[in-house]
């Protein structure tokens, strides 16, 4: 029987799936909404991934923002950040690529890449300015669907000027722009632009970029963006059409490289996962605690700072 | 009225502080409650937003002290806007309808020891000069001993073999300081403990990741303001370079800065701070390989703020990699573990792949 691996990235805008075999070809993906709701999204996610017949799940590995609270939930043997997550995956489909360019919902990064080693990342500040999130945001405000914005965007001959460095600034300047008259395109264009310059100033700022550039994540769905990255990196970025994957597929494949002798189980319908929050009163931290509770039995909890809750609440 | 005294927080130094308050003013000195997130709330709520992070954390110590009964204040100065720190607070805390005297010990970033002792005096009027300078040397050698066990424990708590070894006997060691009888029986102890620690039990690892934390001195040596950094390395089997300490703030900081100048040729006059400090740390971490960088520093911070963007530079010359880190008032540590955990994935790939 064959083997074949899961990877899930849980982010805050969207969680992604992937199931691949053990030569990392994609068996099934999905991609959906997350909606503010982890578990719910991957409980929505996995029914829809099939595990092909002939093929044993021999290894699931989550990352994204919710990494631990799903891996925990599928038991899974691998819970990897997005960082490292993203560069394997990219580099199983452009092992000599340079610079990966990612922009999500929350977070946006930039990882350099020489010889098949990542050599230096970073990410935003904790700041969504010049992220997916921005762009949403925004494009409720001029009520234009966020999936037609890149196709807008580059119908602009004449994109408005947006403040890029702090989306505070780049809001106000938005409105101001749109009282004059611009046109919306001019508008999705210039917020488009926005993107781009903010993200190289933030993020990329002090990083060589060099070629081969690969750009993933949401908003590499968005034509305009890529647009203006060519225009203003002055070449070419890559952008694969399993973009918005390359975080799944990477810790999936992570997770076939740990070779785990576990048994994998996708069967968590039936399973009931509960959250409770609450305030832990043991001492003046007062931390905010996260319990996991599967079929109401206490599995873990996070967001403590000492092991006093975690003995107390067992 | 009696007098009670209180002084704010900064890593294990209370131990050495409160020993020669309590000494030299023969006064009740407070154990100032431990930094929670309830004290970072009471320091923010009363700070100027923008206003760098240890003005907060302080500020936020010295409000639960005086609702705790203390009525005098002590608070050093430093280089920077650690220099206008006690002003501000001083009047900060007097419009918020408090009663207490309010002293500061360290102007412009030395510890004069006559300028201290005139302090101390005005506390204390019937201080003696042999008296104090005794327990100045005792407290001296106090910090001292600590800083160097520190360094030892900084190198080695990422191996021990059994966890918690070296954060008992290193309390145990804080404890038998603070009632110790004088300059000899400090020694000892400092023997006795060092035996003790050096002794605990280390996992053998052929290729060990050293890593150099940098940056502002408080958020460096306050652990509840750095999320604990030190401890998350130690999870992963790292060994720790931490050059700022109180020892060299106090007693060698004037003397080296002139040997720094000479020894870097991209550093012309001393950036204000630990700026100038902290661009030699990173030469002598990329000269003594290294195999990363961690530099934090609270928001605002003008002084890193100007090295570290030379700091970045010599890093992509000699390939080292270095990760900038600023906090703030916030305690989420999720954004700070993803960071971290990505680095240190980056640093051991790069180890294993040559």
């Amino acid at each position: 029987m064959d083997k074949c691996y899961l990877g899930v990235d849980i982010g805050s805008i969207s969680t992604k799936g992937v199931i691949i075999d053990s030569n990392y070809n994609i068996l099934s993906s999905n991609y959906i909404w997350t909606e503010g709701s982890p578990i719910e999204a991957v409980k929505r996610l996995i029914p829809t991934l099939k595990v092909p017949d002939g093929y044993k799940l021999s290894g699931i590995g989550t990352t994204g923002s919710a990494r631990k609270l799903i891996g925990l939930m599928l038991g899974a043997n691998i819970v990897k950040n997005e960082i490292i997550a993203h560069a394997i995956g990219t580099l199983n489909y452009y092992p000599d690529c340079k610079t990966i360019l990612e922009i999500g919902g929350q977070d946006s990064k930039i990882i350099i890449i020489n010889n098949g080693i990542i050599t230096d990342y970073a990410m935003n500040t904790l700041c969504a300015a010049g992220t997916g999130s921005f762009l949403s945001s925004q494009s409720k405000r001029i009520g234009v669907d966020i999936n037609d914005f890149g196709d807008m965007a580059l119908n602009s001959k004449n994109p408005v000027k947006i403040a890029a460095r702090c989306t505070v600034f780049a809001e106000s300047d938005l409105i101001h722009k749109a009282q004059l008259g611009y046109k919306k395109e001019d508008i999705v264009a210039g917020l488009c632009k926005s993107i781009v310059l903010n993200y190289l100033n933030n993020v990329g700022k002090g990083k060589k970029i060099r070629e081969p550039i690969v750009f993933q994540g949401g908003v590499s769905k968005n034509k305009g963006v890529v647009k203006y990255f060519n225009e203003v990196l002055n070449t070419k970025v890559i952008v694969d059409d399993n973009s918005h994957l390359m975080g799944a597929i990477g810790v999936a494949i992570l997770s076939a490289k740990d070779n785990s002798n576990l048994d994998f189980n996708l069967d968590i319908n039936d399973i009931k996962f509960e959250t409770k929050g609450f305030e832990c009163h043991g001492c003046s931290n007062s931390c905010e605690i996260v319990k996991i509770f599967k079929d109401d039995k206490f599995i873990d909890a996070f967001g403590n700072r000492c092991d006093k809750t975690i003995r107390i609440k067992q | 009225m009696d007098r009670v005294i209180a002084f704010p927080l900064m890593g294990n130094y209370h131990v050495p502080a409160k020993y020669l308050l309590s000494k030299i003013s023969d006064c009740k000195v407070m154990d100032a409650p431990k930094i929670t997130s309830k004290t970072i709330e009471l320091g923010s709520k009363n700070s100027p937003d923008f206003v760098c992070m240890p003005f907060k954390y302080t500020l936020g110590t010295y409000i639960e002290c005086l609702d705790m009964g203390a009525n005098t204040l002590i608070q050093m100065g430093g280089g920077c806007r650690y220099g206008y720190y006690s002003e501000l607070q001083e009047k900060i805390l007097k419009d918020l309808g408090y009663d207490f005297e309010y002293y500061n010990l360290v102007s412009k970033g030395y510890a004069d020891i006559f300028k201290i002792y005139n302090t101390l005096k005005k506390i204390n009027p019937k201080l003696k000069k042999i008296k104090s300078i005794y327990h100045f040397i005792i407290t001296k050698n106090m910090v001292k001993y600590i800083d160097k066990i520190e360094d030892y424990i900084r190198g080695n708590k990422g191996f021990e073999e059994v966890d918690g070894c070296f954060d008992k006997e290193f309390n145990d060691m804080l404890n038998s300081y603070l009632n110790n009888k004088g300059l000899i029986s400090l020694y000892l102890r400092y023997k006795k403990y060092k035996k003790r620690i050096k002794n605990i039990k280390l996992k053998k690892i052929d290729k060990r990741i050293k890593i150099g934390v940098i940056g502002e001195l408080y958020t460096l040596m306050e652990p509840f303001a750095n999320y604990n950094i030190e401890d998350a390395l130690y999870k992963f089997n790292v060994e720790v370079k931490r050059f700022t300490n109180v020892t060299y703030l106090l007693f060698e900081k004037g003397k080296k800065s002139k040997k720094y100048l000479k020894k870097l040729n991209n550093v012309k006059y001393k950036m204000g701070a630990d700026a100038l400090d902290n661009i030699y740390y990173t030469k002598y971490l990329i000269d003594n390989k290294y195999d990363g960088i961690i530099h934090i520093k609270s928001s605002f911070c003008t002084p890193e703020i100007g090295s570290m963007g030379i700091i970045n530079k010599m890093c992509e010359e000699n390939d080292m990699p270095v990760l900038f880190m600023s906090m703030d008032s916030n305690t989420s540590k999720v954004g700070m573990e993803t960071r971290l955990e990505a680095f240190y994935d980056m640093i051991e790939m790069r180890k294993n792949n040559g």
